[in-house]
């Protein structure tokens, strides 16, 4: 028995790779291969003149481009850094503008829950208000606040908080009926009632808006900063290269960016599995 | 040990005291788009403290809306229910209920969500003796290995043994159970009857109980209040069950007075008031 088991072992440990690879490979061969026929497709139309952007090649045999490629830690102080500062800048930005659009959006959503009279008074409001795009934000918030940063900020934050506010509210408002007769019957107290039914109870639903208003939150940094000159973030770096017309700089700098909504975004799913409890139906 | 003596005491002193739980001309009227819809017209029940009450009825009869409006989710549109001369108007943990569906906090343990009751309803107590009531009344309906998971990983029976430790923890003067065994299969429900009526035994707590099931009310009850038809549906009958306590369900199922009082029942329930959907 063991000798029969340790012989299918050694043969196993051989082919492991190999039915790991069985396993695996059609959940891996069909994207990989979708993006190279993406990638080729594309080189061919640039080379034969039917887009004028460069191909993906020209991340390489451009000479500018490559050092972005290949240093991403470099930093010459003022906007010349780079991209791994350019896009730690942005991120910087979405941290601070997304912590207070969750604080906001989770309290205020709390409330609207909550109060009948409140989610009739201001769910219009909100409903306007979430219809306005990032980057119509832009010139009122600099108006506003003057100043590039601080408006950013605000920026991120009111394109964030309506997806967290309004999942908040929905949140509370469907606790079940059963939760609020136990509530009920066994006069809990406001703070318990808080933490052990309403919090539980929302918390799919404010994580279902904390994880779409991270992608947002993302794409409205990266627009506030083509707007915002002067600034080191991965957004005025694509300007700037735009004005200068390195255009292989802007196809990589698009490469981050994608790769970091996509990292935020499962990231945030990563957290929402761990977090909201999964025996919660 | 000492909570239990306690609370027994209170219990013998008051026992003298008629008319515990009166429920006096209650209609309950609910509004539709096709005008009042009567559930209950002048409804009349007296309870007497420490009696077992089951209430059986066909469905609509507005049994759920009577035991309503003694836990207080709901109110009389006419008349009015009092315990021990207190009027009923809101729910309150001296009555505490048995939810249909269990009702426990799926993101808190079987402990959590007993501890959760006791600590809000004693919230004075030290906490080594909240979480020694929680044990015990966890220890009483046989869920002590159970304490620590939470109601997804357990069975529906274990799930209606917590939500009645939890009820019965607090204390409460009268224990509403809402179809309490109605999803259960046959063995753990007759498991669960047995289990029930020992822990009343014991507790002497007033229970009013709706079922659908005349085997269990005459095991269970005191007393079985049958429904008339709705709507306006009222008391029609209301059976004395004398078996002598405590009951063995063999026993009592040998007893010939059993199917007397069992044909009696189903007569009145399919003969006398038979379902609406029977005479159409």
């Amino acid at each position: 028995m063991t000798a029969n088991i340790s012989k299918r072992n050694s043969t196993n440990s051989q082919s492991a790779i190999g039915a790991w690879w069985k396993k695996q490979s059609q959940n891996i061969l069909p994207p990989l291969i979708a993006v190279v026929i993406f990638l080729v497709v594309w080189q061919l139309a640039s080379s034969i003149g039917l887009v004028k952007i460069p191909g993906p090649t020209s991340m390489v045999t451009e000479q500018r481009t490559r050092i972005y490629l290949m240093y991403p830690f470099f930093d010459l102080g003022g906007t010349n850094k780079g991209l791994f500062w350019q896009t730690m800048a942005s991120l910087q930005r979405v941290f601070i503008g997304y912590s207070l659009a969750a604080i906001v959006g989770i309290a205020l959503g709390i409330l609207v829950g909550t109060s009948a009279m409140l989610n009739k008074a201001l769910d219009p409001i909100f409903q306007f208000l979430r219809m306005i795009p990032p980057l119509a934000w832009v010139p009122i918030s600099l108006a506003a606040l003057q100043q590039n940063q601080p408006a950013a900020l605000f920026v991120i934050f009111i394109t964030a908080i309506w997806p967290i506010l309004i999942n908040t509210a929905v949140g509370v408002q469907q606790i079940p009926q059963d939760y609020i007769n136990v509530r009920r019957v066994l006069r809990l107290s406001n703070q318990k009632f808080f933490f052990k039914i309403l919090l539980p109870s929302a918390l799919p639903y404010i994580f279902t808006g904390l994880r779409i208003a991270i992608g947002l939150a993302w794409l409205a940094i990266i627009a506030a900063e083509i707007i915002m000159s002067g600034i080191v973030g991965i957004g005025f770096f694509i300007w700037d290269a735009y004005q200068n017309n390195y255009i292989s700089d802007i196809i990589l700098a698009l490469f981050y960016i994608g790769a970091v909504g996509l990292i935020l975004d499962k990231a945030m799913g990563y957290l929402q599995e761990r977090i909201v409890p999964n025996d919660k139906k | 040990m000492t909570y239990t003596e306690k609370t027994k005491k209170k219990t013998t002193r008051s026992k003298s005291r008629e008319a515990f739980l009166t429920i006096e001309g209650v209609s309950k009227v609910y509004p539709t788009a096709q005008g009042p819809y009567t559930v209950l017209k002048d409804v009349n029940l007296t309870v007497n403290e420490g009696e077992f009450i089951c209430v059986i009825g066909h469905s609509g009869c507005g049994k759920s809306t009577l035991l309503n409006m003694v836990s207080g989710f709901a109110t009389p549109t006419d008349g009015e229910v009092r315990l021990e001369g207190q009027r009923i108007g809101e729910p309150g943990p001296d009555r505490m209920v048995v939810f249909q569906n269990y009702a426990l906090l799926p993101w808190l343990t079987a402990f959590e969500n007993v501890y959760l009751a006791i600590d809000s309803v004693y919230p004075d107590k030290p906490e080594p003796e909240k979480r020694a009531i929680t044990r015990e009344h966890l220890a009483m309906v046989g869920l002590t290995e159970a304490a620590d998971k939470k109601p997804t990983q357990i069975s529906g029976g274990m799930k209606q043994r917590v939500s009645i430790a939890r009820a019965l923890a607090i204390r409460p003067k009268v224990l509403v159970l809402d179809e309490p065994f109605g999803a259960l299969d046959a063995i753990t429900k007759e498991e669960l009857q047995e289990e029930l009526l020992k822990i009343w035994t014991d507790h002497r707590c007033t229970v009013l109980m709706i079922t659908h099931d005349i085997d269990e009310a005459l095991f269970l009850a005191d007393k079985l209040v049958m429904m008339t038809n709705g709507p306006a549906a009222n008391i029609g009958e209301v059976m004395q069950i004398p078996f002598p306590r405590p009951r063995d369900r063999s026993q009592i199922m040998e007893d010939p007075e059993y199917y007397n009082l069992r044909n009696y029942a189903l007569d009145y329930l399919f003969r006398r008031f038979a379902h609406d959907a029977d005479e159409e």
